[in-house]
């Protein structure tokens, strides 16, 4: 179980500050939404935490350390909007899965084979893990659906044993079908491996089906977090009752009936 | 292609055009400065002694060293640097070795010529590759005329694949001595223009109207030509007050390049026809090793192509705002 | 063991493509011209070099095919000979062409950032010189001969070279997969090596075998200056440069080397274009087997009703080869009604609205019964222009970027309209006012990038309200926006209704979004209509199993947390897989023997409802009685 704590992030590109100062704690084994409009600075925000984003001043902590990446593996992994480019094309997706695996499986003085074996049971492991068939490692990402090459680039957030992870609107890309299923698999996989998760979304249906607790941005500033019930049924905050008010709903439906 | 300096200029303006303007001038003035200081360098980049070089082995020790000493060669490297620059800035490029005249002189003798082949050629090239491409893209669009494509690309891949110079060969050992319908050589009355510029228009001419016909097809793809269509404008507005300001501005970015090599193939094409341009003067000079020379023409060609790239990315920003603003 | 798998259909799709013509011609050139380059010196290089007095500057003849030269060496010989010093310069030029450009172009993505952006700007300035000036700079520094020549030519190619390499690099950099590889701490030497030359591999090493024939044809011209290949020794620009003040005497011996280059030259082009042929970028065609499965339309009733304002029957849209995205859907519009159409992508959702706008794109082909607007076969009817108004996904992209939106507005006016040029400026500034766009006259006169997403989009309906329209289809108008922005524009699109009493026809993978605005849903699926219900059926009342999954698929306000989301198994069917029976029948949990073997009709299901499905959900699990009345489908089928 670990946790991620934010403090006084700021993201300024040139003289634009895309985020300004913002503290967000995402306690033990939990997953916080965090929603808002476009260019609230929410992805910037998930970017920043994993430094892809130009970060002026603050500190990104994993289990209350700094969470700078040691010997170059992150304990904090993002999984990308757009299963089409988060992949490389010319990569098998057992390849792109074992990049992510930290160094060392099984000791460096182990003969190359054996290592190599090791590495693919590794591989294997990790694509059941996500529902894709270990016999598919070979094929490159062409010969994939979206929802399937989602569950790959979860697979390669997951080899590499993150404490943390960013899911940027994963499945704002996927087909209604495919996204349930994706939904699904990543609340599962987030109960049975405790990591904690920074869940991106402009879908206030998706976040509040998903997290514990909800943050909201508007303009680059965190304007409220809480818990989701409260958040959603007692909103304190106008950027959070206008998100909430522009919800398209089924149940509107049922209502004019 | 922007330095940090750049960056920040631009940054730092607000209004886009303002910026933009920064920006492009002082990438013009950047590349310029390169420019002076390569054409500079050039005479100390040449391995052993230059002017030994020029006059020859045998010359008189007594000779050389006051054409070391007119060149300046005596001075420091600083001191020649500034005095090239302020010489430049002033319009004099220094003596030619060779015919011991101004390289200014020489050159504004010489340029009229070049420019006399090189504008014409320049016009004929956008008068005929911009309707043929776009007739081409027109009339094989969405795969039509499978065939008509393929002899398109051909005729055209083929013709731009002839370089310049032996293309002015072919031409006239066509219309120059099987068929003597022009002079072979120099510059003389009207007809004598007629091969020089056909062999400057032919090559960019069948480059660019394949890239225009890319274009058409890419523009004629795109989301707001269907919405022309679903306005049901007529063929003819559509094409031409919807595709055509949109090709125009990325044909010319694309070709923006090969206009400033239109100038540098005057260079092989005065050479086949004996015109008394600036392209038979800078070859004559290399062999001849009349390096203040060579140094004066580079500088005109070099300044040139810089400034026409200047002015079709000022003229691409113009019709199109968009790409200026977000940032060339 | 990762690149295994491409690199064997790389070789695969290479060999196929060299079994096409301009495969076998590429290859047939290329080991022409390294036989001739290889045997010609060995067997004529004593003919080439023989000095003969007696036969001084002769013309063509049986002796000497293309004649002599001012020593009397045959011209033929020598231009054979000519290739192998030819193509060792060229390619040796090439070398260094190529290896410097890749190194100045992938070294911004492997030095510090400082260092990086000093090559970049360097790269910069130095391709905006012609190459022959270029070229001509550096000849002068190496000097008249072979090794300047060799220099001069090779560094010339360093720019260009460099250039595109940085700009695959950059655009390479800055994709997804590098950004995930970064975050997994891959090294930056293991970056380069793993993700960024093998996805510039392609086209770098296409522009680099164009490159060489370009090179070819500049060696040729340096010499052909005297600039380049010096006497005794010879290549083709030398032999031109020889042969070109005899051009009235000897045509021929100017021809020949001039040639050479050419067809080299273009051997070169040639290799290139296969070599992206078999990186799949211009993969050649193969032709489609064209079954012969033409949609038979049934005939159709003669008038619409007065309610009816568009009627489609058995509306199909077909590609080449056969393929059908649309596969026989009859629908109704009445006036003033909202429908929506939803589906996954796929489904031909998109392309029956097309279809109806009589908008599909080139090869498609649509065919129906009966495709009627407001009466008339709308097929080339002009009134569409002021009757239908369309509104798609992408607002930046349906508006043409380089005109001013006024002009876009006000030409439906003076097309459709007659109306004058002020006239129709004077009505687009009055429909923009009507979509509540502040400042409308200064708007007007501006470029669709200054306005933002939303604006945009209520701009295309404006435009749409220049005419007076009877239908608006309006195609996920809100996907591309935020949520904030699609519920202004949703209440827009009701509003305009509301005033104008137009008919709106809205496709939207989005069942909330289709609820919140429609009276009716459609659905959608493998290219036909499985279920036509009132929008208030739709939470829990839907009969087609598909309907139900989608619903339970989206997570709503009200969804329990505790609950699993509904899921569908597998994967819809390709255009042209939809076997015999139900086309959902693969995913269905409720297929049944019947399901897989017919394909079930759209039929009625109580008042205002149709579903296509033999067991729909909310009747008795055996009956599918609703369903029963298409037995007829499943004797002809």
């Amino acid at each position: 179980m670990s946790s991620l704590e934010l403090r006084g992030i700021t993201v300024r590109y040139g003289r634009f500050t895309a985020v300004e100062n913002v503290d967000l704690l995402v306690p033990e084994g939990t997953v916080t939404g965090l929603v808002g409009g476009s260019g609230s600075g929410k992805s910037t925000l998930g970017k920043a935490v994993v430094g892809l984003a130009p970060t002026r001043s603050g500190r990104v902590l994993v289990d209350g350390a700094d969470a700078a990446p040691r010997r170059g593996h992150s304990p904090v992994q993002l999984v990308f909007q757009n299963p089409y480019a988060s992949l490389d094309p010319r990569m098998s997706v057992g390849a792109s899965v074992a990049e992510a695996l930290p160094d060392g499986v099984s000791g460096r003085r182990t003969p190359a084979r054996e290592r190599r074996a090791a590495r693919d049971a590794e591989v294997a492991r990790f694509l059941e893990l996500v529902g894709i068939d270990p016999a598919r490692a070979v094929l490159t990402p062409d010969a994939l659906s979206g929802g399937q090459r989602q569950r790959v680039a979860l697979a390669r957030a997951l080899a590499a044993r993150p404490a943390v992870l960013i899911a940027d609107e994963i499945t704002s890309a996927l087909d209604v079908s495919v996204q349930g299923a994706v939904l699904n698999l990543l609340r599962r996989l987030q109960r049975e491996l405790g990591f904690a998760m920074l869940f991106i979304s402009h879908n206030l249906a998706v976040v509040r089906y998903l997290c514990d607790q909800v943050a909201v941005m508007d303009g680059g500033h965190l304007v409220e977090c809480g818990p989701t019930d409260r958040v959603l049924e007692r909103p304190e905050h106008p950027t959070t009752r206008n998100l909430i008010s522009c919800v398209p709903t089924l149940a509107l439906a049922e209502e004019a009936s | 292609m922007a330095t940090i300096t750049l960056d920040s200029l631009g940054t730092r303006v607000r209004n886009p055009w303002i910026a933009f303007g920064l920006r492009r001038t002082w990438r013009l003035l950047a590349s310029l400065a390169a420019l002076v200081t390569a054409a500079f360098a050039m005479i100390h980049l040449i391995p052993g002694d230059p002017v030994r070089a020029a006059l020859g082995t045998t010359a008189d020790p007594a000779l050389v060293a006051a054409r070391r000493q007119s060149l300046g060669l005596d001075q420091s490297l600083p001191k020649q640097y500034g005095d090239f620059v302020v010489n430049l800035l002033h319009g004099r490029l220094g003596e030619s070795i060779g015919a011991q005249m101004p390289v200014s002189g020489i050159i504004s003798g010489r340029l009229p010529a070049t420019l006399e082949i090189a504008v014409p050629a320049f016009v004929l090239i956008l008068l005929i590759a911009v309707p043929v491409g776009m007739t081409a893209a027109v009339l094989t669009k969405d795969g039509r005329r499978r065939r008509g494509e393929l002899a398109f690309t051909g005729v055209t891949g083929f013709l731009g694949a002839v370089p310049e110079f032996l293309l002015a060969v072919g031409l006239t050992a066509a219309f120059a001595v099987a068929w003597p319908l022009f002079p072979v050589a120099s510059r003389g009355g009207p007809d004598s223009y007629v091969l020089p510029v056909l062999a400057l228009t032919v090559v960019p001419a069948a480059t660019l109207s394949r890239i225009v016909r890319v274009e058409t097809l890419r523009v004629l793809g795109e989301d707001y030509m269907r919405t022309a269509r679903a306005k049901r404008l007529p063929a003819r507005l559509r094409y031409l007050r919807h595709a055509l300001p949109n090709l125009l501005t990325s044909s010319l970015t694309l070709g923006g390049l090969l206009f400033s090599s239109l100038l540098a193939g005057t260079v092989l094409v005065e050479n086949v026809f004996a015109w008394p341009g600036l392209g038979t003067t800078i070859v004559q000079a290399i062999t001849e090793k009349d390096y203040p020379l060579v140094q004066g023409v580079v500088l005109v060609y070099g300044a040139a192509a810089l400034l026409i790239t200047f002015v079709v990315d000022v003229a691409v920003a113009v019709a199109d705002p968009q790409s200026t603003v977000r940032g060339s | 063991m990762p690149h295994h798998d491409h690199d064997s259909s790389l070789r695969h799709r290479l060999g196929r493509t060299l079994r096409t013509p301009i495969g076998i011609t590429a290859l047939t050139a290329c080991l022409l011209v390294a036989l001739v380059a290889v045997l010609g010196p060995v067997l004529l290089g004593d003919r080439a070099a023989r000095i003969d007095t007696d036969a001084i500057n002769q013309g063509s003849s049986a002796a000497h095919l293309l004649g002599t030269d001012q020593l009397g060496r045959d011209i033929a010989a020598r231009v054979v000979v000519a290739t192998r010093l030819t193509l060792r310069l060229t390619l040796l030029a090439a070398v260094i062409g190529v290896g410097g450009g890749l190194l100045l172009g992938v070294a911004p993505a492997v030095v510090g950032r400082r260092l990086g952006r000093l090559i970049t700007a360097t790269v910069g300035v130095l391709v905006a010189f012609p190459g022959l000036l270029f070229l001509l700079f550096l000849a002068t520094i190496f000097g008249v001969g072979s090794t300047g020549a060799v220099l001069a030519v090779g560094l010339a190619m360093v720019p260009p070279m460099a250039r595109l390499v940085q700009n695959l690099t950059a655009s390479v950099a800055g994709s997804d997969y590098v950004a995930a590889a970064r975050i997994l701490g891959v090294g930056r030497f293991k970056m380069v090596v793993r993700h960024l030359l093998p996805n510039i591999a392609e086209p770098s090493v296409l522009f680099a075998t164009q490159a060489t024939g370009g090179i070819l044809v500049a060696f040729s011209g340096l010499s052909f200056l005297g600039l380049g290949v010096q006497p005794p020794q010879y290549d083709w620009g030398r032999l031109l440069n020889e042969q070109l003040n005899r051009i009235f005497v000897n045509p021929a011996a100017a021809l020949a080397p001039g040639a050479a280059v050419v067809l080299t030259g273009l051997m070169f082009g040639l290799a290139g274009e296969v070599l992206a042929q078999a990186g799949g970028r211009r993969a050649p065609q193969a032709p489609e087997p064209a079954r012969g499965q033409q949609p038979n339309p049934s005939e159709e009733p003669a008038t619409d009703g007065d309610g009816v304002l568009v009627r489609a029957c058995d509306l199909r849209v077909t590609f080449p080869g056969g393929r059908q995205a649309v596969r026989g859907i009859s629908l109704d519009i009445a006036r003033g009604e909202a429908v929506g159409l939803v589906g996954e992508s796929g489904s031909g959702k998109s392309l029956s609205a097309l279809a109806l706008a009589d908008l599909v794109p080139h090869p498609g082909r649509v065919t129906a019964g009966t495709l009627r607007f407001d009466g008339h076969d709308l097929r080339d009817d002009p009134r569409l222009g002021t009757e239908l108004a369309m509104v798609f996904q992408d607002p930046m992209a349906s508006l043409n970027p380089a005109l001013r939106v006024g002009r876009q507005l006000a030409e439906v006016a003076e097309v459709h309209l007659g109306a004058s040029r002020a006239q129709g400026a004077a009505r687009a500034v009055d429909r923009l006012r009507a979509v509540r766009i502040p400042a409308p006259e200064r708007r007007a006169r501006q470029r669709p990038h200054e306005y933002s997403g939303g604006m945009r989009q209520r701009a295309v309906i404006a435009m749409g309200l220049m005419g007076e329209p009877k239908l608006i289809i309006a195609d996920e108008p809100t996907t591309a926006l935020d949520v904030a922005v699609q519920e202004q524009v949703l209440d827009l699109l009701a509003e305009v209704r509301e005033d104008s009493g137009a008919a709106l026809l809205l496709i939207s993978h989005d069942l909330a979004v289709v609820a919140q605005v429609c009276d009716r849903v459609l659905v959608m699926y493998a290219g036909r209509i499985v279920e036509d219900l009132p929008v208030t059926a739709l939470l829990g009342g839907a009969a087609h199993p598909y309907t139900r999954a989608l619903v339970g698929a989206v997570p709503t306000m009200t969804t329990d947390p505790g609950t699993e989301l509904a899921t569908i198994p597998g994967r819809p069917p390709e255009p042209g897989e939809t076997g015999g029976g139900c086309p959902f029948a693969p995913r269905c949990e409720r297929a049944r023997e019947r399901c897989h073997r017919t394909a079930p009709e759209l039929s009625d299901f109580g008042p205002d409802r149709q579903v296509a499905c033999w067991f729909p959900v909310g009747t008795a699990a055996a009956g599918g009685s609703v369903a029963a009345t298409s037995y007829a489908a499943e004797a002809t089928s």
